[in-house]
């Protein structure tokens, strides 16, 4: 090894005993011949000394394994880099952060603007109960969230933002036809310009058919796509808010 | 009854309960008063309106629809009407009206012919009804040995209803004793029920009436086989909650998730639509023998547990006194709390159990409906299944009634079939192991679990007074409940309630008060 080179495997009681433990589900009744599929599975996967040392039915026809292995595969740990990673702040996270860097609460307005009916979107992000098991905007203690529902017109949201000297914008477009939802987003924008305030707040949007690079085409601060959870969509407002604060002051 | 174990003061309990009686009287005023689409829309499937339009508008609706402000004297008459004067079964009355018939302007028949033509099909829906609450409490009768005690709770989510029949006989053979089918994502924010059998879902699957029954039927033979009754539940809630409790009334649910106030505080619906609507769709659940679930639990993901314990038990009050004046006895209601205290918390578990030993006493004759770790729930699974292990205990040892049983991975994904077995093992061998703990213990004098709910107790009535002063309205407007403010005119619905005209007409309605001995 000479140092040169760090060498790992998993540890059970001695090193680079390769001991790994698993537990997963085969879709064949419990049974002798059950335990040996699961010990051969275990085998395809690389793992040698392998022990079948619990196994469960899940009904008639599913049974589950907890196995002990050990593997001869090894890493150089030297080599491995790790990129840094975009973490977004959580619910705790981000509440401290306004209370350390912004110091008020934050007025988020959010609306599922134009034609579009469908409220999911912007109630996933903005409702108190949140989206599996992340909370909504409306629950952070330092945000005032405020949810206008659907069909609303982009008049009416930069009305509403305005005359609660919003920080933030959250438009949802979900389901749009003939790609509707672009001209509704651009008129959104460009009204905003028109009526001077499209730099006294940020504009994001958000749905299934928005990705980043969309919204900032059409002039947005981000655009989330699926799979976002309102943390994700709190933690860009409140570090973009304070960046832009950093940069204009 | 069981012997006391806190010490709690009788008198004070009397007075939280004479708090939420006078809460509740300036609601139930109102809710006298008025009506809502949702109630007028549930009539209607009670009197046998069902099916959709071409473009998918269940006929419920396009009846409200097409009678705009008329609902102040209630859908049901201008639905007989039509029957009468068209002189057809309410199934083709159904298709005529998906084909664009209106019926709002049709002339009126003698009053004499619609009151009686009302109580020929408020019979029909009663005794069928009526069925089935007497198949269900055979059924229960019959397989009685084989519950669980609590009842074991699990919960499938597909989306796809058809898969969610697999998952749920899956669950049900591994011990479940109760189904429940999450919904789809924002479906308690439609003001109309879809229709059919439903395969596509965010979360959870669409409560539909077809669905309803493609499930009850799985239940009811995977049952068979495993010699038990294995008890469906829905969610009553949102914006048509009085339509999902008509519902599940005709198909045989057994159980409602039905808060008075969760819509409004955690959907942001309407207060006074929340408040019309919970009372009608209690009564159904009344009349069907379902049991209600309330939303305590909620209160507990958005704030801390330890301090803002009282307000589960105000709101279990409030929740009481709602179900009682909705017709609804003791022995339905499914009061709502969970084990959310932080594991870092020193002697957490003490006063989880105290909290759940107060309701158990507060409230002798309720089902409990406990419910599991959630907000300390990490990717540790380990320690996640200790936290379940503990909170199994807590139900087992204070003879809770529901036990909605909690997943190792549920800070990670939807259960894997083998989550759910593993949490149905965890809670049977605390079950079994602590069958008679309950009986055999008592608490210390003054000790630190009967301080704690004495201390709770009284933060309760003190919340109670306070909001008693306020009023319910301005109390949830001033955010008194879950830190949060819903303005009385503001969230979603409101433009569905409307006052009673003076000869409002709902067979239905005045049928279920005379049933439950509410007039």
């Amino acid at each position: 090894m000479e140092g040169q080179n760090m060498m790992i495997r998993p540890y059970g009681d001695t090193m680079n005993d390769g001991a790994i433990q698993l537990s997963f589900t085969l879709p064949v009744p419990h049974s002798a011949k059950a335990d040996e599929a699961a010990r051969q599975y275990a085998k395809k996967l690389g793992f040698n000394e392998v022990e079948v040392v619990h196994s469960n039915p899940l009904s008639d026809k599913f049974t589950f394994f907890v196995i002990y292995g050990k593997t001869t595969q090894q890493l150089d740990y030297d080599k491995v880099e790790v990129e840094a990673i975009e973490k977004t702040m959580d619910y705790y996270e981000v509440n401290n952060y306004i209370e350390e860097n912004i110091k008020r609460k934050i007025v988020v307005v959010g609306a599922c603007t134009g034609t579009d009916a469908h409220t999911v979107g912007i109630d996933a992000i903005m409702n108190m109960k949140g989206f599996d098991q992340h909370y909504g905007l409306e629950r952070y203690p330092m945000i005032e969230a405020i949810n206008m529902g659907a069909q609303i017109t982009n008049e009416e949201l930069i009305e509403r933002a305005v005359e609660l000297n919003a920080d933030a914008i959250l438009v949802s477009q979900v389901v749009t036809q003939k790609e509707v939802h672009i001209q509704n987003m651009t008129d959104l924008i460009e009204l905003m310009e028109a009526e001077g305030v499209r730099s006294k707040m940020l504009v994001v949007a958000g749905g299934p058919r928005i990705s980043n690079k969309l919204a900032l085409e059409l002039g947005y601060d981000a655009g989330f796509g699926r799979g976002t959870f309102p943390e994700n969509v709190a933690s860009f407002v409140v570090e973009k808010m304070v960046e832009k604060k950093a940069v204009s002051s | 009854m069981m012997d006391s174990k806190l010490n709690l003061d009788k008198s004070k309990i009397k007075k939280a309960r004479q708090l939420s009686k006078e809460i509740a009287g300036p609601v139930n005023e109102y809710i006298s008063q008025h009506t809502t689409v949702a109630i007028e829309r549930a009539t209607l499937r009670l009197l046998g309106a069902d099916g959709v339009s071409k473009d998918e508008v269940p006929v419920p609706n396009m009846v409200i629809n097409s009678l705009g402000d008329k609902i102040q004297y209630g859908a049901a008459k201008y639905y007989i009407n039509a029957l009468i004067r068209k002189n057809v079964s309410p199934q083709e009355l159904n298709e005529l009206i998906a084909d664009g018939l209106d019926i709002s302007s049709i002339d009126f028949t003698d009053q004499k012919l619609i009151d009686q033509k009302a109580e020929e099909l408020v019979e029909g829906a009663a005794k069928r009804i009526k069925e089935n609450v007497a198949y269900r409490s055979g059924k229960i009768d019959q397989y009685k040995e084989k519950e669980n005690s609590p009842l074991l709770y699990l919960i499938v989510a597909t989306g796809n209803i058809f898969e969610d029949v697999k998952q749920a006989q899956a669950a049900a053979k591994q011990g479940a004793d109760i189904i429940a089918v999450i919904r789809t994502t924002g479906q308690s924010l439609l003001d109309f029920v879809p229709y059919g059998a439903t395969t596509e879902g965010f979360g959870g699957t669409y409560a539909t009436q077809e669905n309803f029954k493609i499930m009850r039927k799985a239940l009811d033979e995977v049952g068979e086989e495993t010699g038990k009754y294995i008890r469906l539940v829905n969610y009553c809630s949102g914006l048509c909650m009085p339509e999902i409790a008509a519902m599940g009334a005709l198909e045989r649910l057994d159980m409602m998730l039905n808060d008075s106030m969760y819509g409004v505080l955690f959907r942001d619906i309407n207060m006074y639509r929340t408040f019309v609507d919970q009372k009608f769709s209690r009564m159904i659940n009344a009349f069907a023998d379902i049991t209600i679930n309330s939303g305590e639990d909620n209160y507990l993901t958005t704030s801390d547990a330890y301090e803002k314990a009282y307000t589960v038990t105000a709101s279990q009050f409030i929740n009481e006194q709602f179900a009682y004046d909705s017709g609804l006895p003791a022995k339905l209601m499914g009061l709502g709390h969970a084990f959310e205290i932080n594991p870092q918390m020193e002697n957490g578990f003490l006063y989880e159990m105290a909290q759940a030993q107060m309701a158990r006493e507060i409230f002798p004759e309720a089902p409990l409906k406990y419910m599991p770790p959630t907000k300390y729930m990490t990717g540790d699974i380990f320690k996640g299944f200790i936290m379940n292990a503990m909170f199994n205990f807590i139900a087992k040892s204070t003879n809770q009634g529901i036990l909605l049983l909690g997943m190792l991975t549920e800070a990670i994904h939807t259960p894997f079939m083998q989550d759910r077995f593993l949490a149905v093992e965890n809670a049977r061998y605390i079950l079994n192991s602590t069958k008679d703990f309950s009986n055999d213990i008592e608490f210390k004098k003054d000790g630190i679990m009967q301080t704690r709910a004495q201390d709770v107790l009284d933060q309760t009535i003190e919340f109670l007074e306070n909001i008693n002063q306020q009023g319910l309205f301005d109390s949830i407007e001033n955010k008194m409940f879950a830190e949060v403010s819903r303005p009385k005119h503001g969230g979603k619905g409101f433009d569905g309630v409307t006052e009673k005209a003076k000869d409002y007409f709902n067979p239905v309605y005045k049928y279920l008060e005379n049933e439950l001995g509410l007039k």
